[in-house]
Order: structure tokens, then sequence, then C-alpha cells
């Protein structure tokens, strides 16, 4: 019977047919249980996997600009300026909003619910909405390549840089600016949504005996990360407003014809990018202050000294913004007060430096791939953040503004310094998720790769801009002396991109055919290693009672008179099998409403684009996610379980 | 006997301090540095307008006089009645607070009230303000001036929907006294945007502009 069956059905053929093929691979999949989840765990992979993808497609964009400038004249690609402008633009917009920081709150979701020992976030509902929206944002913004006459090689992408300083963006023509400001205007919204909930999460749903100064430094950075989200991100959105205003309803605020400044855009834009510089930063700061110790089977040097460094990173960022400004003629007495604020910031990051270091030193250390990354972070990074302190020089400054010298030191920090960090997060926390290990031996060989072409491709920038290469040129004629830099980074960029195919390679096979990993492979020190692997919905099946910073260690060992750690008898174990099945652990219950709602901000921006009428449709949709997600009770109710 | 993982509405927090409440504090205080933003943008473009209409009597270099769009008296009448409807919404939390649902009842639809005649009153200034030529591209005034109380103006009709919504539900008898908190966080973000109407009256009608004359 079978056999006459399915012929027929893929026969019927038509929109029937498709629809049932795809309720079929949903089911297959268990598309819905993703689409509809409030689950952290779910949220955090959804919201790697979508930087991941964003993170290839930036890298695309990458290679594109390294092979126009890897000769003279653009003659290996042979883009015009304004392809160049449009594909460099959605470069650096898609590596800072659509990778780093999504990915960042990749670990945030996947992490901070474990390492506090609760069981999901405080409002998980609002965490799947971050991820919707950030997702529908990308998703808008990116969308915009294809606005243009695309076969005549016209992209529609944004053309006025990741900082769209105006009036350039003000009076740029088509809808690629317009596209710019409403997609990061989404974006914003996702942010600051999870950064309310972090906030909300770590300081109220602790564990009981971890008080503030037993939490992991993870969770600290993401404490202070999230901060600097909700007070930098409503500065931003206030630019991009008055940005929108000028160009969708002819205001006035960047119009100097009228007496507006357009060096008010510039204040707004980096009194938010800097805080925003430290928003990338510090949750690599975090990563690394997970991995260090634990590989080095050492507590962290000085915890107190790394936390209020952190802290204090979060307060100055504050004010150091004119030293992104410092040739637009503010004037000796600004310059000068900004580049002495600017020193000042180098002081605490300089001490977590030396902590981590020092936490290094003397410790048994296994150099497994999740160390390695984290050493290629503290070493980038640190030669990232000594090229900052030459560029908060401002006779120094102005000869560096504009060349690729500040092309080489952002991408020491944010790619060295952030990206490394990240690697070394999914190396280490991949076997809490899947239950089995990353193959360390291929690992070795990304990070070689990659640490081999990071600096092929960046180090020579440093020397190219001190020779006086510009920035954001499409093309320079072949009398310069820039030609060998220029053709060092272009291999290097391409030697990143294999390394990124042996880490593509590596995730797949290991998620298949990975070795086993347990629950505590590398002994672990914070409490998501006390858990199995992957862990169950309701991740802790007791809330654990924290004693000490690096509870799960103390669990496991007791220090001898010479402070050399011996395993307690009969102490903690991550391995003994889970006979609980969760019963009477009421989770939160499944929802629509957090992507209806979602939904909603792409369709408005469209629509404030080429039709208000859509902008209508919009709102309703907005209306009817959030009163259905208002009257929906957060959790399944009593019967559920009896 | 384990917690709920929606700790949405849990009494034990870490701090003591109900979630949800907390989330209303931290985004009050985002939403400080969004007006802030913008009235440093007000306050950065004030008196900086190269042609009229000017908010105050101005005779412009060429010898033109232009008469002030404000109406202090109006405005001050339309900050009351939004200062007074702060008042009503601190008596519906005491109402509901005592258990006193009708008495919420009648206060929560005051105070929607009169938010929705303080929209009015500024839907009345836009349109008599547009009347005398001022647009949001005629000059930095009326750029600044529109987005800034028209932002707050969103503000205040969010707010009486929120109120609103909470009269209709407790019609429906879903909000009692246990529901209280509901009430709360609609009075805490109710009173910020009333605080802030306090700082733009201040900065935009009271601080007058230096004439030009």
């Amino acid at each position: 019977m079978a056999t006459t069956w399915e012929p027929r059905e893929q026969r019927s053929g038509g929109l029937a047919g498709a629809l049932r093929h795809m309720r079929v691979v949903a089911e297959q999949y268990n598309i819905w249980s993703w689409i509809a989840t409030v689950d952290h765990k779910k949220i955090g992979v959804m919201y790697g996997v979508t930087a991941f993808i964003f993170f290839l497609i930036g890298g695309l964009e990458a290679l594109l600009i390294r092979l126009q400038l890897a000769v003279p004249n653009g003659a290996a690609l042979g883009l015009d300026g304004d392809q160049y402008n449009r594909i460099m633009t959605m470069h650096g917009t898609t590596m800072v909003f659509m990778v780093v920081m999504p990915m960042s709150a990749a670990f945030f979701n996947l992490m901070v619910p474990l390492m506090i020992g609760a069981r999901d976030v405080a409002f998980p509902r609002l965490n799947a909405f971050s991820y919707w929206v950030f997702l529908g944002g990308s998703i808008f913004m990116n969308v915009s390549f294809f606005t243009g006459d695309i076969f005549a090689g016209e992209l529609g992408a944004p053309d006025s840089g990741w900082f769209s300083y105006a009036p350039l963006s003000s009076r740029s023509e088509g809808h690629g600016v317009d596209f710019w400001l409403l997609g990061l205007q989404i974006l914003g919204v996702a942010s600051l949504a999870s950064g309310f909930n972090f906030i909300v999460t770590i300081l109220n749903m602790r564990a009981p005996g971890m008080t503030l100064f037993k939490m992991p430094l993870f969770i600290w950075m993401t404490l202070v990360t999230s901060f600097l989200i909700i007070f930098a991100m409503p500065v931003i959105a206030v630019a991009l407003f008055e940005l929108m205003f000028d160009r969708l309803f002819d205001a006035n605020f960047f119009n100097p014809d009228k007496g507006g400044a357009p060096l008010l855009w510039q204040h707004m834009f980096w009194l938010f990018g800097h805080p925003e510089v430290y928003i990338l930063i510090l949750p690599a700061m975090g990563i690394v202050s997970e991995v260090l110790p634990t590989f080095s089977r050492k507590p962290l040097f000085g915890y107190p000294f790394v936390v209020f460094s952190g802290i204090a990173i979060g307060f100055m960022s504050w004010g150091v913004w004119v030293h992104h400004m410092y040739t637009t003629g503010l004037g000796t007495v600004a310059n000068s007060a900004f580049g002495i604020s600017t020193i000042l910031i180098g002081v605490p990051t300089g001490v977590k430096v030396f902590n981590w270091m020092a936490t290094l030193w003397g410790g048994s250390i296994s150099l497994k791939a999740p160390l390695m990354f984290a050493i290629g972070f503290l070493t980038m990074f640190t030669i990232g953040g000594l090229s900052g302190v030459t560029h908060s020089m401002v006779p120094s400054d102005f000869q560096q503004q504009d060349t690729y010298y500040v092309v080489a030191h952002f991408h020491y920090v944010l790619f060295g310094g952030s990206i490394f960090a990240l690697f070394s997060g999914i190396y280490y926390w991949f076997p809490k998720f899947t239950g089995k290990l990353l193959n360390d031996t291929v690992g070795q060989v990304h990070f070689w790769l990659m640490f081999l072409g990071f600096n092929l491709t960046f180090f020579p920038m440093h020397m190219s801009g001190l020779l006086g290469m510009p920035r954001r040129i499409y093309t320079y004629s072949d009398n310069q002396g820039w030609d060998v830099w220029n053709m060092m980074s272009t291999t290097g960029a391409f030697l990143i991109a294999i390394s990124m195919l042996v880490f593509i390679a590596n995730f797949i096979i290991s998620l298949r055919r990975g070795e086993k990993s347990g629950n505590d492979p590398w002994d672990g020190r914070t409490l998501e290693w006390s858990i199995p692997s992957p862990p169950p919905h309701y991740n802790f099946k007791e809330i654990p009672q924290v004693h000490a910073l690096d509870e799960f260690w103390h669990q496991k060992y007791q220090e001898d008179a010479e402070g050399v750690p011996i395993p307690v008898v009969a102490g903690a174990s991550a391995d003994e099998e889970d006979e609980h099945d969760g019963h009477g652990i009421h989770m939160p219950s499944p929802s629509y409403f957090p992507l209806i709602a979602a939904l909603a901000f792409p369709i408005i921006a469209t629509g404030m684009i080429y039709d208000y009428a859509l902008v209508g449709v919009g709102a309703v949709i907005l209306f009817f996610g959030i009163y259905g997600w208002a009257i929906e009770p957060a959790t399944e109710g009593e019967e559920g379980h009896s | 006997m384990s917690a709920t993982a929606a700790a949405g509405h849990s009494l034990e927090t870490s701090t003591g301090l109900d979630n949800r409440k907390l989330l209303m504090w931290l985004f009050l205080g985002s939403e400080c540095l969004f007006f802030g933003s913008l009235i440093a943008a007000y306050l950065l473009y004030r008196d900086k307008s190269v042609s009229g209409p000017f908010p105050s009597d101005t005779t412009t270099a060429d010898g033109v006089f232009h008469p002030g769009l404000f109406d202090i008296p109006f405005t001050s009448v339309s900050a009351f009645v939004l200062l007074m409807s702060s008042v009503s919404m601190v008596l519906a939390l005491a109402a509901i607070q005592r258990g006193n649902v009708r008495g919420m009842r009648i206060w929560l639809f005051t105070t929607a009230m009169l938010g929705l005649l303080f929209i009015s009153g500024q839907a009345f200034e836009f349109t008599e303000f547009n009347h005398e030529g001022l647009s949001l591209s005629s000059n930095l005034f009326g750029t600044t001036f529109f987005v800034l109380t028209g932002f707050h103006g969103a503000h205040v009709t969010i707010g009486v929907l929120i109120l609103l919504s909470l009269f209709v539900w407790s019609l429906q008898g879903k909000i009692g006294q246990a529901q209280s908190l509901n009430i709360e966080l609609a009075g805490l973000y109710w009173h910020f945007v009333d605080i802030v109407w306090i700082v733009i009256f201040t900065v935009i009608y009271l601080i007058q502009p230096e004439l030009k004359l």
C-alpha cells in the first residue's frame, strides 16, 4: 500500500503538495518548537547560528573589498566607487551589529542562566522577541542590496559608511541610507530588550548564596555590557530619528543651509559609538576570564580588580568620544581633555591584561583550542590596545586620522579581540550544549590558520596607513608604495577564509561524530559544568546553593596546607545519571506572540520607505502581538503537570 | 517545591524587587537618555533659526517683525492638566491597594481622560503653529520643537492606551488587589512622562530665548 501511496502524494503537486511537504519537513526537524520557543538555550543557539551566517556574509564583503584593493587601480575586481562604498558600508555595519553584538548575545543567552543557577531568564518571551526583532532588522537591512537595478550593477545598499556622517548620509540619494537607519533602529530595539532582560536576570535570578562578588566574571561583564546597551542605544536611536526626519520629512537637524550643524551627528554617533566599542569587547573579556582560569587550573588572578576594572571601563567609556573627532576643530582644550581621558581608559584595560597574564603564570596549563584562542585574544587585543593609545595623542592622531593605521587598530581590537574570544567561547562551551567535543587537533589548525591570516591581513595595514593610504578609497595608483602591503592584506584575508572552512567542517563533523564529552570535560569551575550535557530544558533539577566564587570547583576540590587542590571524597560529580524527568518544574509556555510583535518592525520600516499604508498594517500587527502577549499567561497551568 | 521559572510574578528574587518593577525602572533610566538627547538637540539649536516663525516676538535684522508663536497661558493650563493626571494616577493606585476596585476604575478613567485632554491641547497647538507657517522643515525651531514635543506626545498617547487597557481589564474583573502591581507599573510610566513634560515645558516655554530687538 505504501508504495502506491507515496508517488501519488508527490504527483499531487501544486500548493497543497508543497504545503504538505513543508509540514513534513517542519515536523521532522521540529521547527515549530524553535519558532515558538522561549527557552534561553534554543534562543541562544538561534542567535549564534544567525550571527555566524552574517559573519560569513560580512566576510564575503570583506573578501570583495580585499580583492578590489589587492592591486593598484582596482584591476583585480573592477568595482566602481559606488559599488565599493555600498559593500564597505555593509561590511562594517554587518560585523558590528549583526555579528559581534548578536554573537555576544548568543553567549549571554546560553550561559547566563546556567552560570547563575537559574532555570531561564527573567522574561523568556521578551528574550524570544529580542531574537526575532534582531533577525527581522538584519534581513531588512541586507535586502537593501536588491533594491537597486542589480543586473545593471547597481546595488541598493547604504553608501555612507557604518558611521553615516551627515550631511553625506542626510543627502545620499536613493533609499540605501533609509534602509540603514531604519534597520539599525530595529536592531536597537532588539539590543535594548535583551539589555533590560539580562540586567534583571543577573540582579534578580541568582541562585541563593550567589552574592554579586561570587558571580563568575562572565556574568559581571554581561551586566556591565547590558547597562552600556540600555544607556547607549537611546542616544543612537535619537540620532537615527533625527536623520530619518531629515531624510524623509525635510527636517533641518543636519542641514547647514538652515543653520543645522552636521557635527551634531558626529557627537551623537560617537557618544553612542564609544560605549558601543566596549559593548563589543566586554563580553569577549568575560569569556576569556572564564577560559584562562579553567585551562590554567588556577582561580582568576585578582578577581575584584578585574571586576572593578570592567565597571571603571563602563563609566569611562562615556567620556572619550571626542578622540574620534580630534580633526573636526573642537579646539585645543577639548582635544587635550579627551586625550587625557583616552589615555586613562587604557589603565583599567591594562589592569585586566596583567591579571590575565598572572592567571596563566604558574598554572598547570593545558593548551587546548579554547585556551589557544584566549591567548590569541590576549596578545592581539594588547597590540590593538597599544595602537589605540597612540591614537589618544592628538598630534599623532592628526597624522593617522582616516588612514589604514586606524583600520589596523580597530580590527586588532574587534577581530583580534572580540572574534578570537568568541571562538574561544565556542570551543569551550560547545560540549555543554551538544555533549560532544570539537576536535582539538582541527581546532589547533583552525587557530593557527586564523592567527596567521589575521596578522597577515591587518599588520600590513599599519604600514600602508603610516605610508599615507587613506581609508574608504576604492582604488589607488601604483606609484604610492602601497602595493606590497595591500597584496599581503589580501592574501591574509583569504587565509582567514580558509580557516573558517576548517572551522565549519570541524563544527559539522564534531556535531555528528564528535568524541563524547561527558558533563565536565575541562574540569570546570562554574555551575554550568555541574549539570548534564546537553542540559535538560529546566537546567537545574534543584536550584543550587552557592557558597563561594567558583562554586563547582569548591564542590570538587579542597586545598591542602600548601594550597594544592585535593579531590573531595564523594564530592560533587557531574556524571551521575539523571533520573529526574522534570515533573513539577513549571517552565514558561511556548508563545507565538513575540514573533508576531517582532514581525511588525520590518513591515513598518518598509512602509516608511515605500508606502505609509504598510506602516498602518505593521502597527495593527504590533498591536495584536503586544495585546496577545499581555493577555496570554506566561506559564502553563498546574493541571498540565498532574 | 520548585519555583516557577518564569519569575515574572515570583515573590522571591535576589534583590527582593519584583522583576517587572526592576524592568520598568531600567526602562525609565534608558528613556532619560532618550529624552536627554532630544532636549540637548533642542538646546543646541535654541535661538539659532535663520528664518521665522520664532517662538517669541522677534524683529529680524531686515527690520521685519515676527509675532511670537507661544501662547504661554494656554500651554500652562495644558501642563496643569497633565500634572493633575498624576494626582489621579496616585489615587487610582491607592484605591486598588486598599482593594477598592470601583475607586480605581474611576481614577484610572480620569487619568486617561486628562491625558487625552493634554494630547488634544497639543494637537490644537501644533495646528495653530502650522497655520502660522511653522513646519518640520521651516527652520531649526520647527524641526526641534515638533520632534521633541511630538515624541513626548507619543509617549503620553501610549500611556493613555495602557490606562484604557487596564480600565477595560478591570471592567472584566481581571484586576483586583492582587494585581495592583499592574497599576503601579503604569503609574511609574505615567509619572515619568509627566516629569519629562515639566523639564520640556521649562526648557521650551519658560526659559525664552533672548529677544532680538
